[in-house]
C-alpha cells in the first residue's frame, strides 16, 4: 500500500490538469465527478494507507517514495520524493477527507456559476499543492506545495474576477503571504548554507548535533521559519490579508480556513521542530505571537457584523491556539486542535454558506435573524460547530483540544501564567462571539425571505462534519476523562512529548471546571446581550470610548491602516514619483547636447569667405604657436 | 561542421526570402520556417547524440570544435565551438526564433521577403556569437545580429520606432566599440609577451597581464555586455526598442539578445580576467541587486505592457547579473537556467503582448481589464506566464532563481537578501499584469478573438519546456555543467573535481568520435566489474590492468588520474 502514497496527490493535480484544458467542453455533472471524484479517492487512498500505516507500522514509522531527482547542483540534490509518517498522515487525511466534503458541498454550491470547470481546477490545485507540502521529504519540495497554496488562494479569493474588490483581496493574500514567503526562502539558503541539505530529516540530525540550544544560528533559522509560518498562518503581524479573504466564494473560505493553507504554518513548525527547540527564543515568540494574535483577532471577531467576517476572525483567533500550543511544546496538542478545528470550522463555513446563499447573498448578519425554523438541519449543524468552537465542555471536539492546550500553556514546562491566561481570555471572547453569531443569525425575528433551499449535496456534508465535531475530540482526552492517549501516542514518533511542570488530577480538574463554567458564561453573555436585551447593546454602544473602541476592533485593530500608511502608500508613491526612469535624462542629456553643438557648429559654415580666412588665420596662428614654443 | 551547415542553412534562408519576397508574401514565411525548423531539428540531434558525453572534464569538453584559417597573417581564424552552455543557447536560439516566424505570420505584411531576410541573418549572427572562439569572428557576428536587427525596429516598429532604434543602435554600437579596442588590447599584449599574435580564444586565455591592464581590458569587454543585459544604469535602450519593435524582434531582443550579454559575461570575462573580475563582484552584486529592485519598481508603474514586460526583463536579468558574479557552481547553474526560463517566459509574455496589440492595436493597460471572458486562451497562457514570471516554483524561473540565490548566499549574504526581496516585487507587478488586463472590469468594449490553432501552438510549447524545467531540469543541468565546470575552474584554480557528477549513462565515451575510455575491454565487462568494487578500492593496478586510458577523463579516468598522482 506504501507505494501508492504518490497516488494522493497526483489524483487532484491531475484532475486539475484535465479541468483546466479541457474544462469548457464538459458538463457540470461531469465536471462534478471528476472533481469532487479526485478528491474523494485520494482521501480512500489516504485512509486505506493510514490503516496500514497503523497497524503495520513500516520501520522508523516512516516510508518514503522517492519519485524522480528534482535537480542536482553542487550538495543540492532535492528528489520529487514523499515522506510519510503519522504527522504528515493526519495532515493528509484532514486536507483529502475535509477536502472531500467541502468539494462535494460546492458542487451544488456554485451551481450555475459560469466558472463552474475553473473552480473545480482550481479546488483540485489547491489540494494537491496543500497535500505535496504535507507529503514532502525536502523543504525544496515542500517550498512548492507552499507556492503553489498561495497561488490557488488568489486564484480562488480573486475567482469572481470582474469585481475589482476581490481583485485587490486576491492580491494581497498572495502578496503579504510572499512576503512570509520570502523570509522562508532565506530560512532555507541560511539552513543550505550551514548544513548543505535540504533534506528534512537529514537537517534536522545536523541541526541537532551541531547547534547547541540557543546558537544564533538556529534563533536565526528558526525565527526565518517563523516568518513563512505566520504569512501562510495568518498570524501576527501578516494576519490583514485573511479578514478579507472572505472575497472569494464561501466553499474556498472553508478550504482556506479548515483544509489547507492557513495551517500550513503549523505544519512547517511542527515539522521542524528541532530547530524550534534548539532556539528558545523563537519558541517562546510563537507562543506570545499566538497568544496575542488569538486576543487580538477574537476582539476583533466581537465587533463584526458580516457572518464571514466573524468566522475569518475567529480563524485567525484559533491559529493563535495553535501557534501557543507549538510555541510551549505541546506540540501534539497543537495538531489535534488543528484536526478538530478542521471540522468545525469547514462546518460552520458551509453553514454560512447556507445561509448567504438563502439571503440571497447577504452576508449581514443583522439583516438575517430568525432562521433557525426556516433551515433547521442547517441550524442544528451550524449550533454543534458553533459549540465546538465555543468549546462546550465534554460534548464538543473543540473542548477537548483546547482544554489540552490551556492545560500545557498552565502546566508545561515552557507555559507561563501569562500565556495560560490568554488563552484563558480567549475562551471566554470566543464563546461570547461564537454565540452572538449564533443568536443574531438564527434566533429573533425574521428578516427576509428565503431565497435557496439546500439541497442533498449540501446538507449531507452539513451533517458529517457535525458528527466529527463531536466525537473528533475523542481521540485524546485528558487524565480526567478517561486518559485516552491515542492521538499523541500516534505522533510520538514525530514529535516529541511535552515536559509537564505541574501534574495533579485535582489542579487539572480545577482548570477544567473553571474554563467550562467561562465559556458557559460567555454563551449565557452572549443570549443575554444580543437576544434578550439587545438595547443594551445599542445603549453601550453610544458611549464614545466604547464607541471608538468597537470602531478599532471593527477595523481589525488597525492593522491595515497603518500598513497602508507604512507600506502601500510608499510604495505606490515610490511608483509614481519616477515613472520615466530618470536616468534616462542623462542620455537624453548627452543627446541634446549633442544637437545644441550641432546648431552651433552648423553656423560656422555659414558662405562668407571671410569667415573662412578669419578661421585659416586663427588656426594658422595656433599651429605657428604649437610649433614655436613646445 | 554541423555549425557551419546551420549558420549557412539561416543566411541562405534569409536571401531566398529576400528574394522570393519579390513575388509572394507566403513564400518567405515557409521557406524561413522551414529552413529554422530544419536548424533546429540539428541541433536537437546534436544534442542527444552527444548526451552521454556531457561529462566535466579537466579538458574543456566540446561537443564540437571546428577552426579554419581565415586571415592567417592576424591570427585571425573561422573558430567555432559548442560545449553545453553553447548548445543550450544555439537551441533556445532557435526555438523562439520558431516561435517569432510564426507570431510574425500575420503580423507582418509590409517587404515580407525583407523582414525573413533580416531576421534569419539575426538569428545567424547570434548563433555565431554563441558559438564564436575567435574574438574577431565573435566580435564579427555580433555586428552582424545588430545591424539588421536595427532595420527590424526602424522600419516594421510602431509609432516612435525611429527614435528607439537610433538609441538601441548607439548604445550597442557604443559599448560594441569598447569591447572592440579591449579585443585589441589583449591581442596585442598576448602578443607582445608570447609572441603569437593570435585572437583564438583557448590561446588568450593564458594571456598574463598586469592588474591594471585586466582591469580597463574587463572594463571593455564589461561595458558591453553590461549593454546588452542590461543592467542598471545603462539599460535605457531596452524599454524603448521593446515597446516599439515588431513581436518578433521583441521576443528575440528579450529572449536572445540580451543573452547574448550574459552569455559574453561567462564565457569571456570570467575566464579571460578572473582576478579582475573578483575585484570587480562587489560592483556587480550591486548593479545586480539595484538591477532587480529598480527595475522592478519601474515595471510596477508602467502602464504600457510592453513596455511593463520590458523592465520585468532588467529586473530578471539582475539576477543574471548577480549569479555570475558569485563564483560557485549553484549560482553559475542557476544563471544559465535563468537564461533559457527567462528567455521562454519573457519571450511569451511579449508574444502575448504583441497579439494583443494586432488585436485591438493598444498596449495601453488602463483601456483593457476584463478580458479573460471575451479571450479565456489568452488569460489562462497569459496566468501562466505571469506565474513563471514571479518565480512559482515548477516552472523554470523557480530553478533558477532559487539556485542564484542559494549560491549568492553562499558567498554573499546581505546581497542575497536584498535579491530576495526582488521575489516580493515579481509578485506585485506580475499580479499587477493579470488584474489590469484579463481580471476586474472591462473598460472598453473590445472585439478580438480568442488564440488560434498557430498561437496557441507556440504557447502552449513554450508552456511546456519551462514546466520541463521546472519539474525536471537534470538534463539541462547536466548539459550546461560542461561549461560551468570550466568557468569555476578559472575563478578557483585548485578545486577538486566534484565526486559523483556523471550523467545518466553511468559511464562517458570521451575522444572526438566516441570512444570508450578504455581501450581493450568492452565496456559492459568493466561496468559489471568496477559494480562489484566500492569506489574507494579500486586499485591503480586494478585500473591500468582493465586497460584505463589516462589520457581520457571520463568518471573513472578522473579517478585514475588522482590515483597515479597519489602514487607518483
Amino acid at each position: 500500500m506504501f507505494g501508492t502514497i504518490w497516488i494522493i496527490p497526483f489524483l487532484p493535480l491531475l484532475s486539475f490538469l484535465i479541468l483546466a484544458i479541457t474544462g469548457k467542453r464538459w458538463s457540470e455533472k461531469t465536471v462534478s465527478i471528476l472533481g469532487v471524484g479526485s478528491v474523494g479517492i485520494s482521501a480512500l487512498f489516504t485512509v486505506l494507507i493510514g490503516i496500514q500505516f497503523l497497524t503495520n507500522p513500516p520501520p522508523g514509522h516512516f516510508v518514503v517514495q522517492t519519485l524522480w531527482s528534482w535537480m542536482e547542483v553542487g550538495s543540492l540534490t532535492p528528489a520529487i520524493a514523499f515522506h510519510l509518517d503519522a504527522l504528515s498522515l493526519v495532515f493528509c487525511f484532514v486536507v483529502t477527507f475535509v477536502g472531500f466534503i467541502i468539494h462535494l458541498y460546492s458542487s451544488e454550491f456554485m451551481e450555475e456559476d459560469e466558472g463552474f470547470s475553473r473552480f473545480f481546477a482550481y479546488m483540485n490545485l489547491f489540494v494537491g499543492s496543500m497535500l505535496i507540502l504535507v507529503l514532502a521529504d525536502n523543504l525544496v519540495l515542500l517550498y512548492l506545495g507552499w507556492e503553489g497554496v498561495g497561488l490557488c488562494s488568489y486564484l480562488l479569493i480573486g475567482f469572481w474576477y470582474k469585481d475589482p474588490q476581490n481583485g485587490y483581496a486576491a492580491r494581497k493574500a498572495f502578496v503579504v503571504t510572499r512576503v512570509g514567503d520570502t523570509a522562508m526562502a532565506i530560512g532555507l539558503f541560511l539552513l543550505f548554507t550551514s548544513f548543505g541539505t535540504l533534506h528534512i530529516d537529514t537537517l534536522l540530525d545536523a541541526a541537532s548535533q551541531n547547534w547547541a540550544t540557543g546558537t544564533t544560528m538556529a534563533v536565526l533559522a528558526s525565527a526565518l521559519l517563523l516568518g513563512g509560518a505566520v504569512g501562510k498562518s495568518a498570524q501576527l503581524p501578516l494576519q490583514t490579508w485573511l479578514p478579507d479573504a472572505m472575497a472569494g466564494p464561501t466553499p474556498v473560505s472553508a478550504l482556506i480556513h479548515a483544509a489547507t493553507m492557513v495551517t500550513a504554518g503549523v505544519y512547517l513548525i511542527a515539522r521542524t521542530n528541532v530547530i524550534f527547540m534548539l532556539a528558545p527564543a523563537t519558541q517562546l515568540a510563537v507562543a506570545i505571537i499566538g497568544a496575542a494574535t488569538l486576543l487580538i483577532a477574537g476582539f476583533a471577531a466581537l465587533t463584526q457584523v458580516d457572518i464571514k467576517r466573524v468566522l475569518a476572525y475567529s480563524t485567525i483567533s484559533q491559529i493563535g491556539y495553535m501557534f501557543l500550543a507549538l510555541g510551549v511544546g505541546a506540540w501534539s496538542a497543537a495538531i489535534l486542535h488543528f484536526m478538530t478545528h478542521a471540522f468545525f470550522k469547514a462546518l460552520l463555513f458551509l453553514a454560512a454558506g447556507v445561509v448567504i446563499l438563502a439571503m440571497h447573498h447577504e452576508h449581514n448578519m443583522f439583516k438575517m435573524g430568525g432562521l433557525r425554523k426556516e433551515l433547521p438541519i442547517t441550524f442544528w449543524t451550524f449550533l454543534i460547530g458553533s459549540a465546538s468552537l465555543a468549546a462546550l465542555p465534554i460534548v464538543t471536539a473543540g473542548f477537548y483540544s483546547k482544554d489540552l492546550i490551556l492545560w500545557y500553556a498552565w502546566a508545561g514546562e515552557q507555559g507561563n501564567f501569562w500565556l495560560w491566561l490568554a488563552g484563558f481570555a480567549g475562551a471566554f471572547i470566543t464563546a461570547i462571539y461564537t454565540f452572538r453569531m449564533v443568536f443574531v443569525t438564527f434566533y429573533g425575528k425574521r428578516k427576509s425571505e428565503i431565497s435557496h433551499k439546500p439541497g442533498k449535496r449540501m446538507l449531507i456534508p452539513l451533517v458529517i462534519l457535525a458528527v466529527f465535531s463531536i466525537i473528533g475530540g475523542l481521540v485524546e482526552t485528558p487524565h480526567t476523562l478517561g486518559h485516552i492517549q491515542l492521538f499523541s501516542k500516534m505522533l510520538e514518533n514525530v514529535l516529541p512529548s511535552t515536559g509537564i511542570l505541574h501534574s495533579g488530577i485535582s489542579e487539572e480538574l480545577i482548570l477544567q471546571i473553571v474554563t467550562a463554567l467561562l465559556a458557559l458564561l460567555g454563551i449565557y453573555l452572549a443570549y443575554y446581550l444580543w437576544l434578550k436585551k439587545f438595547s443594551l447593546v445599542q445603549k453601550i454602544t453610544q458611549v464614545k470610548l466604547l464607541a471608538t473602541s468597537q470602531r478599532f476592533f471593527f477595523s481589525g485593530w488597525g492593522f491595515d491602516w497603518l500598513y497602508d500608511r507604512l507600506f502601500v502608500f510608499p510604495a505606490v508613491w515610490l511608483a509614481r514619483i519616477n515613472r520615466r526612469d530618470f536616468i534616462d535624462l542623462f542620455y537624453d542629456g548627452i543627446a541634446d547636447a549633442n544637437r545644441y553643438f550641432h546648431q552651433e557648429l552648423r553656423k560656422t559654415q555659414s558662405g562668407q569667405i571671410r569667415w573662412y580666412a578669419l578661421g585659416i588665420l586663427i588656426g594658422a596662428l595656433i599651429t605657428l604657436t604649437i610649433v614655436v614654443f613646445i | 561542421m554541423i555549425l557551419v551547415w546551420i549558420i549557412a542553412l539561416l543566411m541562405l534562408g534569409g536571401i531566398l526570402s529576400l528574394i522570393s519576397g519579390k513575388w509572394s508574401h507566403r513564400a518567405p514565411r515557409w521557406i524561413s520556417l522551414a529552413a529554422n525548423t530544419l536548424a533546429f531539428l540539428l541541433v536537437i540531434r546534436v544534442w542527444i547524440s552527444n548526451y552521454a558525453r556531457m561529462s566535466i572534464s579537466e579538458q574543456h569538453n566540446w561537443i564540437i570544435d571546428l577552426s579554419w584559417e581565415w586571415i592567417p597573417q592576424f591570427g585571425i581564424q573561422f573558430h567555432l565551438a559548442m560545449d553545453g552552455l553553447s548548445l543550450l543557447m544555439v537551441m533556445l536560439t532557435l526555438f523562439l526564433s520558431i516561435a517569432s516566424i510564426l507570431v510574425s505570420w500575420t503580423e507582418i505584411t509590409e517587404r515580407v521577403g525583407f523582414f525573413h531576410f533580416n531576421l534569419m541573418f539575426i538569428i545567424a549572427g547570434i548563433i555565431g556569437v554563441f558559438t564564436a572562439l575567435d574574438l574577431f569572428l565573435f566580435y564579427f557576428f555580433w555586428e552582424v545580429m545588430l545591424i539588421p536587427m536595427y532595420f527590424l525596429i526602424g522600419i516594421w516598429g510602431h509609432e516612435n520606432r525611429i527614435y528607439a532604434s537610433f538609441k538601441f543602435f548607439i548604445f550597442t554600437q557604443a559599448s560594441g566599440l569598447l569591447m572592440f579596442l579591449s579585443i585589441l588590447a589583449l591581442y596585442f599584449i598576448h602578443g607582445q609577451s608570447s609572441g603569437e599574435y593570435t585572437f583564438d580564444y583557448m590561446v588568450l586565455l593564458g594571456t598574463t597581464m598586469s592588474p591594471a591592464a585586466a582591469r580597463w581590458i574587463m572594463a571593455g569587454f564589461l561595458i558591453a555586455f553590461l549593454v546588452k543585459l542590461p543592467a542598471v544604469p545603462v539599460h535605457n535602450w531596452l524599454p524603448d526598442a521593446h515597446t516599439q519593435a515588431p513581436t518578433a524582434g521583441s521576443v528575440i531582443l528579450a529572449g536572445l539578445l540580451l543573452k547574448t550579454g550574459a552569455y559574453g559575461i561567462l564565457r569571456f570575462v570570467l575566464p579571460l580576467f578572473p582576478d579582475a573580475a573578483a575585484e570587480f563582484a562587489p560592483v556587480a552584486l550591486l548593479l545586480g541587486v539595484i538591477s532587480i529592485l529598480y527595475g522592478a519598481k519601474l515595471a510596477y508603474a508602467q502602464t504600457d505592457f510592453r513596455r511593463l514586460v520590458a523592465y520585468t526583463s532588467v529586473s530578471h536579468m539582475g539576477f543574471v547579473l548577480l549569479g555570475s558574479f558569485a563564483f560557485n557552481e549553484l549560482a553559475l547553474q542557476g544563471v544559465i537556467m535563468q537564461m533559457i526560463s527567462h528567455g521562454l517566459s519573457t519571450g511569451a509574455l511579449f508574444i502575448l503582448a504583441g497579439l494583443l496589440q494586432e488585436r485591438i492595436h493598444t498596449r495601453d493597460m488602463t483601456t483593457m481589464g476584463g478580458l479573460w471572458a471575451r479571450v479565456p486562451r489568452m488569460g489562462g497562457i497569459g496566468m501562466v506566464f505571469a506565474m513563471a514570471s514571479l518565480g512559482l516554483p515548477g516552472f523554470g524561473n523557480f530553478i533558477a532563481e532559487f539556485l542564484i540565490l542559494l549560491g549568492v548566499y553562499q558567498s554573499a549574504v546581505i546581497w542575497a537578501i536584498l535579491a530576495t526581496l526582488g521575489l516580493i516585487a515579481s509578485t506585485i507587478y506580475s499580479l499587477h499584469i493579470i488584474q489590469r488586463i484579463f481580471h476586474g472590469k472591462p473598460q472598453k468594449e473590445w472585439s478580438l478573438t480568442d488564440f488560434n490553432v498557430r498561437e496557441m501552438c507556440v504557447m502552449v510549447s513554450m508552456v511546456l519546456l519551462l514546466l520541463w524545467i521546472g519539474i525536471y531540469p537534470k538534463p539541462f543541468l547536466l548539459t550546461s555543467r560542461t561549461s560551468t565546470f570550466q568557468i569555476q575552474k578559472f575563478l578557483q584554480p585548485g578545486m577538486n573535481y566534484p565526486d559523483e557528477y556523471q550523467s545518466d549513462k553511468d559511464i562517458p565515451p570521451c575522444g572526438q568520435n566516441g570512444s570508450v575510455p578504455y581501450s581493450n575491454t568492452p565496456s559492459e565487462q568493466i561496468d559489471i566489474t568496477l559494480s562489484k568494487f566500492p569506489r574507494q578500492k579500486t586499485s591503480l593496478s586494478f585500473m591500468e590492468t582493465h586497460g584505463f586510458r589516462p589520457d581520457c577523463y571520463g568518471k573513472y579516468g578522473i579517478l585514475f588520474k588522482q590515483m597515479q598522482g597519489e602514487t607518483s
